[in-house]
């Protein structure tokens, strides 16, 4: 049976991890390979590398630090941040890159995700999108969280499927950084309106939280940053704590 | 040992390249036919569309060579369903190696827990009966990424279930297949990966 994922998200600054604590088996948790190795150890199914500088100066950092991993690493990882075209796209793919996620760009030029998907597959477009709820409903909003839209998150999501987006990674603005569990109600809205996976995002602070993204916002993965980063949560715990909850689980 | 990666129009070279060079293996990636056919052991990988990924190979005279390999040789993912009859993605005609069909995941009419459509993520291989799967215990967990599956067949040494059961591996002679990612499989894709290079 197909299980559900849980991914740790790493973001990357010039080429370092942002913030973070060390582990004891890894002597610099600033280096990227070396968190997503021991990530990777610990059971993670899959990662997430978002370039939070993201300029066109820093993407060649970009694409050989992305090579880096690829050599190192033997689980699948996906790349996201400032991408905007089929070149960045390509760049990242062949330096090794499984799958990129797309945001912005993606919204102001939704002909982008058809063009991506026609060329490189549907299964390597991961279309991230940021939402708020407001006046009774979920919107969208775009870079970064900075820039409000008038568009309906369900409608966007329904809409960037058609066009052949392959996954859907969704973060709650409400519930990023409140540690107080993901937006169960959206997830599973969308999650039962389109019939692509969709990757529960902002809000983990505890196990049961990873649970309840599974049970009731119906997520096929569920990411998050810093209760791995900080250590709060250990992956492995993670895992036997949603196997024992009867939730298809790799162990 | 010379191991040689088929280039062609399809993505994920670069991935089984890093993970034979993890287990030690330094291969050689070429359309060359002389390069393909003096190799030890030949990896046919794949990310991609069937028909455009056929015509690719027709039209650099690939298909030919590659239903007439002797060596051990690996099928992945696209891969493994080019080696099959038929697909059902863009109506194909494959290299016939395997007599199966490739057909798609079609989930998209039932209402209740319908299955996401590909299936992305790490499922189950179980009934295993080949020499791949040395040291793999039943029921391992491998990455999987596609839309397309092959049905049930007499070459089958590993099943998943995906609503139905289906093909995850097969063997003929000295062709192998498997549709999910040993290269982005963890410890136990490792494994699989120089149980073929042992063979």
């Amino acid at each position: 049976m197909l299980t559900k994922r849980i991914i740790p998200c790493l973001d990357i600054k010039d080429g370092r991890t942002v913030k973070g604590i060390n582990f004891e088996n890894i002597r610099d948790a600033g280096d990227p390979v070396e968190l997503a190795i021991e990530y990777a150890k610990q059971g993670a199914d899959e990662l997430v590398f978002l370039d939070i500088t993201a300029t066109n100066e820093k993407r060649k950092t970009l694409s050989e630090l992305v090579t880096r991993i690829a050599k190192h690493i033997n689980i699948p990882f996906t790349v996201g941040g400032g991408i905007s075209s089929i070149e960045d796209v390509s760049v990242l793919l062949k330096a090794g890159a499984d799958k990129v996620s797309i945001n912005t760009s993606a919204y102001k030029n939704p002909q982008l995700i058809k063009e991506l998907a026609n060329q490189f597959g549907s299964q390597c477009i991961v279309l991230a999108i940021d939402t708020k709820f407001e006046n009774n409903d979920w919107f969208v909003y775009l870079n970064g969280g900075k820039v409000k839209t008038e568009t309906t998150t369900v409608s966007w999501a329904k809409k960037a499927v058609e066009l052949g987006a392959g996954e859907i990674l969704l973060t709650s603005m409400n519930n990023d950084g409140t540690k107080n569990g993901f937006a169960n109600d959206i997830t599973k809205r969308i999650s039962e309106q389109v019939n692509v996976p969709i990757i529960a995002s902002g809000g983990a602070g505890k196990m049961e939280h990873f649970a309840d993204a599974f049970l009731e916002g119906k997520a096929d993965a569920a990411l998050a940053a810093s209760v791995f980063h900080y250590k709060e949560i250990n992956i492995q715990d993670l895992k036997k704590y949603l196997s024992n909850k009867k939730i298809a689980i790799r162990i | 040992m010379k191991v040689a990666i088929i280039k062609y129009n399809a993505g994920n070279i670069q991935s089984v390249t890093f993970a034979l060079e993890r287990i030690g293996v330094n291969p050689i990636i070429t359309d060359n036919a002389d390069e393909i056919l003096s190799a030890d052991k030949i990896i046919f990988p794949g990310v991609g569309e069937a028909s455009s990924a056929m015509t690719y190979l027709r039209n650099n005279n690939l298909d030919k060579l590659i239903v007439s390999l002797k060596q051990p040789t690996l099928g992945i993912c696209l891969g493994m369903q080019l080696m099959c009859n038929h697909s059902e993605e863009g109506d194909t005609n494959c290299l016939g190696i395997f007599d199966s069909s490739v057909k798609k995941f079609d989930y998209e009419k039932q209402q209740e827990n319908t299955l996401k459509v590909p299936q992305i993520g790490w499922n189950t291989i179980y009934n295993l009966n080949s020499k791949l799967f040395n040291k793999i215990k039943e029921n391992e967990y491998m990455y999987f990424v596609h839309s397309y599956y092959v049905e049930k067949s007499n070459d089958m040494i590993a099943t998943t279930n995906y609503g139905i059961e289906y093909s995850s591996a097969l063997q003929k002679n000295n062709f192998y297949a498997v549709q999910f990612h040993p290269e982005k499989s963890s410890d136990a894709g490792q494994q699989i990966m120089q149980n073929f290079i042992a063979l």
